[in-house]
């Protein structure tokens, strides 16, 4: 995966971003296997209030289907207070408040009921911004999603960002 | 259906207004299995984490958006790429619609570029988008 670290925010005096988090940029998790079922697809498809029959029954998985679908599963007394879990891809960082940034999906091919998939997730970028209400770190990830075959389905890159 | 031959630069996506209710968005945090408390718990969200109301997930709306893209599509498209950045909150009980326009067309590769937007109700735009779809001729 192509590596995106170049802004220059995190070498500044007095930067949020050590040297050891920087070098989690690259690190990739364990891969998850996953298969997509009938019922996921449906139960997504009316929580999202899908309109398209495909979606609705379950044929084929609306785009954002896969969304989080790699959150590593955590007893509950496991959560933080905030409710979130600590990402095992993560160090600890400075600021703890968590806000979806956004996503970029590239689809190779539709996802069914059946499909065993594998996905990967790698840390691509961790880098820093000033924010309005003062400093914010973004996180970027990627996340590779194959066939057990090694055909690649889709590719997804996140931004979290921690305030 | 749109296809290659009927769409121009300009032809506008159906929009749709879409308003989060505490249903809706306790069954999307269950299914996308995420446990953040300023998704269903307003004591905490107001007070600790100083939101004004319960917040609308930012990529339910990513979710909206390409719902934008696929109701256009209908069975007849392929949807290629979509981005978006969410640029501002939603909270429980705003209105937002979802909509867009062709950006672009390319004929020889079959495919047509989507400006998207999420516009809250004072007409913002609170999370843009992008997409790439693939049309028949």
């Amino acid at each position: 995966m192509a590596e995106t670290a170049e802004t220059t925010a995190g070498d500044a005096p007095g930067s949020l971003l050590t040297p050891e988090i920087r070098q989690w940029i690259g690190r990739s998790g364990e891969p998850l296997r996953l298969e997509v079922t009938r019922r996921d697809i449906v139960k997504y498809a009316i929580a999202t209030q899908q309109r398209l029959d495909k979606y609705r029954r379950g044929d084929e998985a609306p785009p954002m289907f896969l969304f989080n679908a790699h959150q590593d599963l955590v007893d509950i007394e496991d959560l933080r207070p905030d409710g979130l879990t600590d990402d095992p891809l993560l160090p600890e960082l400075p600021l703890r408040r968590v806000m979806a940034g956004g996503i970029k999906n590239t689809y190779h091919r539709p996802i069914r009921p059946g499909d065993h998939l594998v996905l990967t997730r790698t840390i691509t970028d961790i880098y820093e911004k000033r924010g309005s209400t003062g400093p914010l770190i973004f996180v970027v990830y990627g996340v590779r999603v194959e066939t057990e075959d090694g055909d690649l389905v889709m590719e997804e890159t996140r931004r979290r960002i921690f305030r | 259906m749109p296809s290659l031959s009927t769409v121009t630069v300009g032809t506008q996506l159906e929009e749709r207004t879409h308003e989060a209710s505490m249903v809706s968005l306790f069954l999307y945090n269950a299914v996308i299995w995420n446990p953040h408390r300023i998704h269903f718990d307003t004591e905490y969200t107001t007070q600790v984490e100083k939101h004004p109301a319960i917040v609308v997930d930012g990529p339910l709306q990513g979710d909206w958006l390409a719902q934008a893209v696929t109701a256009w599509l209908g069975d007849d498209g392929e949807l290629l790429e979509i981005e978006y950045s969410n640029r501002r909150a939603a909270y429980l009980g705003d209105r937002v619609r979802a909509g867009g326009e062709v950006v672009e067309i390319d004929q020889e590769a079959g495919t047509v570029t989507l400006e998207l937007y999420i516009k809250n109700a004072e007409d913002t735009v609170i999370a843009p988008g992008r997409a790439v779809v693939r049309l028949r001729h």
